[in-house]
């Protein structure tokens, strides 16, 4: 086994090797740019080897780079990981000729996978199950039909060229075809210059299902079963399971044996995946294979047992695969959610900057696990892919998986940048999840116009309404034992209390009790046992014997309360204060300020927006600098910019006009 | 005596009416509460006991004979807050416009001496059309006497005004004495000289809320600490204000039961300075990652955003908050800031609450405007009022403390009880790079000398330990452990006692 390895790659899947590597006895190297100075994996390396600076294209992807912080620290072997170099044959090649070992597969695997026409051709050859269709181009309308009726309806006719949707057209019959032949041809002129068209057949509701192969390159090669991962967003995996819900027993053993034959013909060595998309009568095509290991490939670990990065690290240091494919076991069910900083309210807007506080849950071993690269005070930087962790759950079967899942997203507290926790966590609880029935338009169809927390349907609306008022009654209690109280005279707090969400009025009684409070709520008796403290972001409590938790912030007087992906505004009052509360005048939004005004006398450094650009809420409008340090003025919300008033060089004086707005 | 009992209900239930359910309506119907509904969401249920609800004005000029209210348009009396006493006076707008005349002044003047003989905050709830026209000088002799009692009841108990509706003229100047001004948004305003004057003498158009309204007070002028969205809210608000004050000058400010781990370790806190000296970062991060459950109740926080200011507790204990915010104008100290500041840490050390101050300051802000304003006499506000200060201050700096700003800043040499530092503490004269082109001007042009010297410059000053080696910072501390090391600090300095020479009163710089 190897003494030493370089991990040429950075967050959380540097981090997952490192692990590994460790557990196993092997020292690691870790590489990291100007960016990643103090990131979590060279934290964790046991040395660490400066390659350059912040964008990759200057640190993760020079390949001299590495090569030399290979030989400076003595590492035998490098572990990719995935994106950046783990899919590149020269990289491959050129560790080879300094007899560094490439802990992946071969090279000529790489190759012949990397090409998507050459590797379809081979997957043909190995007997795996291409889509059906034409592989020449289409020569006129006529052909296009005897084409289509070969293939069978529906079929896609798409551009050579092609590529986002464009040119493409689904025919579900001669007349449709011909006609769309006709259209795509002339689309496809005028958007790519090349009207050459192909046909393929349409599958229909697709699912996006992956056989996790191993090889040793002994001939030994093992399927560990399939993962699904049709919940996409613009072709972006969010979700991902093992097994899949909609494979049985038999499809997962043709996929897995025809994953198989597809390694085995180019000689693979290492942890591969096979991707497949598979339509509603259970039919499954090639897609393409990724000759590394995978984002997702976690949820094949819970499920099997097995530590994929090991079996890679011993396959790439000689030794033979230590089981068979009889020995593949299938354990339960594992979920996979991508944790991003984004916002999912601006559109998945990506979103950096400091992790103020970040806090994954915790929980046993089996049951969840948080592969991450960042920890609390840490940066999320804008060069690289924003996901910040992935939070993997498993359970006997998928509906303990799930809940597992919503209670750990219900933990997992992340404040300084924005994040996609709540809108994971509705995806998990949408009924079509639950039941299964996803395909990769899940997204697409489910929230079309983008995802919106006070659309998440509560199972239960009485819970928030229960915990608003039990943080307030708790921080009330607090209150009232405040020193210096008049002897005789001191505070009692009531039961009695209203609770304000969405203009509604909840009026409850909250009863202290031995482990928490007994509530009345419309005519019903709830008990609420929680240890949570004035102040702690989670608020952990067992409603009537129901685990819940729940985010609590506190801005004023409102509760900010986040809950299976939903967002509520609480405000919890005496039910005279309520009363009152109903002869406050509803107030307008306020106006939009037009301008842009410089906070400070300044040099006007940089604008970062052209007339007529649209902006979103947050988007970096300019630059002041002031005593020396720069000051990023960012757009307070979504506008178009009408005029630009000063430009770069300018010095400013306070309330100066930069920009203004439509 | 049944009659009698019946008769003093029936009183009384005249009186609660103040100008009648018209008004009343007409007083909702603008967005605003009655004078008693006020009260009543202030103070802790059933805890009001109203003084002087029979006073009646005695006027006889304009027709005002016949027109009397009991209680002529002001609410007065104590109550508790989370069962701590307190005084009120709420203006009663349905009577007479809550115009201020002799017997109104009166009342006022009955509960702010109570106050003060007893030690109990004040709190005026504002809602007043201005002087009773039809008194003359009865009403502005009434003002006087309000005025003379709010200066001395200054320093000795806290006085909190409420502006929940006009407030305008003479009016203004009691507010104005108080220690903190909040605003009802949309609802209050407050001028010396309304929109109609102004538009006839300096021909501008503007309306009350722009001249006036909580939004310009709170941003702009800074006169109103903070603006609330309704009564509502704002009364509520209130009572945490309250939460946090000692009763008088002579207690030290409340505790409750605190569930923070004063020894509560931050490792986020050591990565909280950027690599890069002149990137800024938000220092109410370090603020309410240090304070019992990152409560922390900000004052002015849309004014003079280059410095923050405001109440939180340490274990349990009231403290008051200053510090440099990076994020605005890089923390420069201006006038603004400094006067905000200065008022603050004056209030802290009148009741005793102790300071602490958070330190990241390159200067003072350079420009014409803030010298032509008086840069001089409003930053030695804060540089007196530190000095001044006799409560336990602790102080820690995290990154810059230059120059002058360096001394204002809580410093020892201003008898900073714990000065302590963060290994990323630069204390200088100046920045590097400044300091080298004075000290090696005649290297100007030698690119390599000025780097070579600023590098020098750099190791010998650019950290905490030249300030060590003096005394000057008690110990250099690692960032998580700051809570740990200021609620020591804070525990081993509770019962500190100094006095200054006594003196009829100082000149702080006006």
């Amino acid at each position: 086994m190897f003494k030493k390895i370089l991990i040429a790659n950075r967050g959380e899947i540097a981090c997952r090797v490192m692990k590994t590597a460790r557990r196993m006895g092997i020292q690691t190297v870790a590489v990291y740019s100007d960016a990643d100075r103090d990131a979590l994996h060279v934290q964790l390396a046991d040395e660490a080897v400066h390659i350059g600076a912040a964008p990759s294209s200057e640190s993760y992807l020079v390949m001299e780079r590495i090569i030399q912080a290979c030989r400076e620290s003595g590492a035998e072997a490098v572990h990719p990981g995935y994106g950046f170099l783990s899919e590149n044959a020269d990289f491959c090649e050129a560790l080879e000729r300094e007899g560094i070992r490439f802990i992946g597969p071969a090279p000529h695997a790489i190759v012949s996978m990397g090409d998507k026409i050459a590797s379809k051709k081979l997957a043909a050859e190995a007997g795996v199950n291409t889509i059906p269709g034409f592989a020449g181009v289409i020569r006129d309308a006529e052909q296009a039909v005897a084409v289509a009726a070969e293939v069978g309806y529906p079929v896609m006719l798409k551009a050579s060229a092609g590529g986002g949707g464009k040119g493409m057209r689904v025919a579900w019959n001669d007349v449709e075809c011909r006609e769309g032949f006709e259209r795509a041809t002339n689309e496809a002129l005028s958007s790519f210059g090349d009207g050459r068209i192909l046909i393929e057949k349409y599958i229909q509701q697709p699912r996006h299902i992956e056989i996790q192969v191993m090889a040793d390159g002994f001939g030994n090669t093992i399927y560990l079963n399939e993962r699904e991962c049709s919940i996409q967003r613009r072709n972006q995996k969010v979700v991902e399971e093992a097994p899949s819900p909609f494979l049985d027993r038999s499809t997962r053993r043709a996929m897995g044996e025809q994953a198989v034959a597809l390694a085995s013909a180019v000689q693979y060595r290492s942890a591969g995946t096979v991707e497949f998309i598979v339509d509603a009568d259970h039919n499954f095509y090639f897609l393409e294979m990724n000759t590394r290991l995978q984002v997702e490939h976690p949820v094949t670990e819970m499920t099997t047992g097995l530590d994929l990065v090991e079996l890679m690290l011993r396959v790439a240091a000689g030794e033979k695969l230590p089981l068979t494919q009889a020995d593949v076991r299938l354990d339960g069910w594992a979920l996979e959610c991508r944790v991003y900083a984004e916002d999912p309210f601006r559109n998945f807007l990506p979103s950096t900057g400091r992790l103020v506080r970040y806090r994954p849950p915790a929980g046993d071993e089996s049951e969840i696990r948080v592969d991450t690269g960042v920890y609390e005070g840490g940066e999320v930087s804008i060069y690289y892919d924003p996901m910040i962790a992935k939070l993997i759950t498993h359970g006997a079967d998928r509906d303990q998986a799930i809940d597992r899942m919503r209670q750990a997203l219900d933990e997992y507290y992340i404040h300084g940048v924005r994040h996609n926790i709540g809108f994971l966590n509705a995806v998990v609880a949408h009924p079509r999840f639950r039941e299964g029935r996803i395909t990769t338009g899940f997204i697409a169809e489910e929230y079309p116009d983008g995802f919106f927390p006070e659309h998440v349907p509560q199972e239960d609306p009485a819970k928030p309404v229960l915990v608003a008022a039990a943080v307030h009654r708790c921080y009330m209690d607090r209150a009232a034992r405040i020193s210096g109280q008049l002897p005789g005279h001191e505070r009692i707090v009531h039961n009695d209390w209203v609770v304000l969400i969405d203009g509604q009025m909840h009026h409850l009684q909250v009863h202290p009790g031995e482990a928490g409070y007994r509530l009345e709520y419309q005519g019903r008796d709830y008990c609420l046992d929680t240890d949570w403290r004035s102040g702690q972001p989670l608020f952990h409590a067992t409603i009537d014997g129901e685990t819940v938790c729940f985010q609590v912030e506190r801005e004023g007087l409102w509760y900010h309360l986040a809950y299976h992906g939903a967002e509520i505004r609480a405000l919890v009052m005496t039910a005279r204060a309520a009363e009152l509360y109903a002869l406050m005048p509803e107030k307008m939004a306020p106006d939009l300020s037009r301008f842009l005004l410089s906070p400070m006398p300044g040099l006007l450094v940089k604008v970062a927006v052209e007339p007529g650009q649209k902006v979103v809420a947050g988007e970096e409008l300019a630059v002041v600098e002031a005593m020396k340090m720069e000051n990023v003025l960012r757009a307070e919300q979504d506008a178009v910019v009408a005029r630009v008033a000063a430009g770069p060089g300018e010095s400013l004086t306070v309330d100066q006009v930069i920009l203004e707005f439509e | 005596m049944q009659e009698i009992i019946r008769q003093l209900e029936e009183k009384r239930e005249a009186a609660r009416l103040g100008g009648g359910q018209r008004r009343i309506e007409r007083q909702h119907a603008k967005g605003k509460l009655t004078a008693r509904e006020r009260i009543e969401l202030f103070l802790d249920p059933d805890s009001f006991e109203e003084w002087d609800m029979f006073v009646e004005h005695r006027c006889n000029d304009f027709g005002m004979a016949e027109e009397n209210v009991p209680g002529d348009g002001v609410v007065t009396g104590y109550g508790t807050v989370n069962g701590r006493l307190v005084f009120v006076f709420s203006q009663d707008f349905s009577v007479f416009g809550g115009s201020l005349s002799e017997a109104h002044a009166k009342k006022i003047c009955k509960v702010m001496e109570h106050a003060v003989k007893v030690g109990a905050p004040l709190i005026g709830l504002n809602d007043s059309g201005g002087a009773r026209i039809q008194e003359g000088v009865d009403a502005l002799a009434g003002y006087a006497d309000v005025f003379q009692l709010n200066v001395l009841a200054s320093g000795v108990i806290p006085q909190i005004s409420m502006i929940m509706g006009p407030c305008a003229g003479g009016a203004v100047y009691s507010p104005s004495m108080t220690d903190f001004i909040f605003m009802v948004k949309d609802t209050s305003y407050m001028f010396v000289t309304g929109p109609d004057v102004v538009k006839t003498v300096t021909h501008e158009e503007v309306t009350a809320e722009e001249l006036g309204g909580a939004v310009t007070h709170t941003s702009r002028s800074g006169v109103a600490d903070l603006a609330f969205e309704n009564d509502v809210e704002a009364l509520l608000m209130l009572r945490r204000f309250v939460n946090f004050l000692p009763a008088s000058n002579r207690e030290k400010p409340p505790v409750w039961p605190n569930e923070d781990p004063a020894g509560r370790v931050e490792i986020s806190l050591d990565s909280l300075i950027p690599d890069d000296d002149n990137r800024p970062y938000d220092m109410k991060e370090l603020i309410l990652k240090v304070v019992d459950n990152g409560d922390f109740f900000e004052i002015q926080p849309d004014y003079a955003g280059n410095i923050l200011v405001g109440f939180a507790r340490m274990q349990g204990s009231t403290v008051g908050i200053v510090a440099n915010q990076p994020l605005v104008l890089a923390g420069c100290l201006d006038i603004d800031s400094s006067k905000k500041a200065a008022r603050f840490v004056r209030f802290c050390d009148a009741f005793n609450i102790p300071l602490i101050t958070f330190v990241d300051v390159p200067g003072f802000l350079p420009g014409t405007s803030q010298e032509f304003g008086g840069i001089i006499k409003h930053g030695a506000k804060l540089l007196y009022a530190y000095a001044e200060a006799t409560v336990p201050k602790v102080t820690l700096i995290t990154r810059k403390a230059y120059g002058g700003a360096y001394d204002v800043m809580s410093s020892k040499h201003l008898r900073g009880d714990v000065n302590l530092a963060w290994p990323s503490a630069e204390i200088a004269v100046m920045g590097p790079k400044g300091a080298v082109e004075i000290i090696f001007r005649h290297d100007i042009g030698d690119h390599q000398k000025i780097e070579q010297r600023t590098a020098e410059y750099r190791a010998k000053f650019a950290n905490p330990f030249v300030a060590g080696h003096r005394g000057f910072i008690d110990d250099v501390i690692m960032p998580h452990s700051t809570r740990k090391r200021i609620c020591r600090s804070l525990a081993m300095l509770k019962d500190k006692k100094l006095e200054n020479p006594w003196r009829k009163h100082g000149n702080i710089p006006l």
